[in-house]
């Protein structure tokens, strides 16, 4: 494929992933933060993101697997899972957590499970679309192309 | 409670080199009256490391001479300035380990620190930007701050001066 035909994809991959509201503007944000100084910030935060979520995603399946169920506790992963995904544009993920701090104020197990479930499948698709996106850009730049910032 | 320092030389001024410290634009200052233009200092206070990063690169791009350094939480802050280092601006985070930004800044206002400090939290609520205010912040966002509102803010800020 050349490059003109990779970057229409990215381009279509990219419109398609803020159209189904997977992202958000501020991941628009940190693409223009992105430099020739700074070639890899946009990759550099989202691996942190990664890193921070699966960290957290583990803590909160711990936290509901107690017999009695620390909310507060809970409530403060669901506050920094919330905090990084809005910090990448993650909006869909950001959005379970909302509903996710609700369940958490109310004291309801079963609700918290709920989200965490979905939390979890909302993580998993985000950061496989992601993934997709970099590699297209991968791709982009091995054909000879520029970065598409 | 007062905020002046006792003769302490640690005063940050808030002033930012003479005259021209217009963000934005980074043509040239005019090198043969002006003395050597201090750089515009901010020190970023957040435990969690994707939001250091991000701001890093914000400070590093909203135009003009900044510099920056980070604090991975609010004992490091009070530590900096402690040992004689001073900021024009401090972003705070809220809820951090070791010390909160709650406490931080209560401590930096103590100490005499008259820096402008913004509070840069995931907490949205009116009644809860209230609560950290009271701590002594001159201003206070939600994170992940934007170029637009660094740029008001270290705007606001040579107005201040």
């Amino acid at each position: 494929m050349d490059v003109a035909q990779l970057k229409r994809q990215l381009f279509e991959y990219t419109t398609l992933l803020f159209h189904e509201g997977f992202l958000d503007e501020q991941f628009t944000q940190l693409q223009q933060l992105q430099d020739e100084n700074n070639p890899d910030f946009v990759v550099e935060v989202v691996s942190l993101f990664f890193d921070d979520s699966e960290r957290l995603l583990n803590e909160l399946a711990k936290a509901l697997d107690q017999q009695n169920t620390d909310f507060k506790k809970v409530d403060a992963h669901v506050h920094q899972l919330k905090g990084s995904s809005s910090s990448i544009g993650a909006q869909r993920v950001q959005r379970v957590c909302i509903t996710f701090r609700n369940y958490c104020q109310d004291k309801n197990v079963e609700g918290c499970l709920k989200c965490l479930q979905q939390v979890k499948h909302e993580y998993s698709l985000v950061k496989n679309k992601l993934e997709t996106l970099f590699t297209l850009e991968k791709q982009i730049l091995a054909a000879g192309g520029s970065a598409p910032m | 409670m007062s905020k002046q320092v006792a003769g302490a030389a640690s005063l940050p001024s808030r002033s930012v080199g003479s005259g021209k410290a217009e963000m934005g634009d980074g043509t040239g200052v005019s090198s043969t009256t002006a003395p050597a233009k201090k750089k515009l200092s901010v020190l970023i206070v957040d435990d969690d490391l994707m939001i250091r990063t991000i701001h890093t690169i914000l400070v590093s791009r909203v135009g003009g001479e900044v510099e920056s350094q980070v604090a991975e939480n609010g004992k490091v802050a009070v530590d900096l300035f402690r040992s004689g280092k001073s900021f024009d601006v401090v972003l705070m985070d809220w809820e951090m380990p070791v010390m909160n930004g709650i406490e931080a800044t209560k401590e930096l206002r103590n100490m005499g620190v008259s820096s402008m400090i913004v509070g840069v939290t995931s907490h949205s609520m009116d009644t809860e930007k209230d609560t950290f205010m009271a701590a002594g912040l001159d201003d206070c966002y939600e994170k992940p701050l934007s170029i637009k509102i660094l740029k008001d803010i270290l705007q606001k800020m040579k107005i201040d001066a």
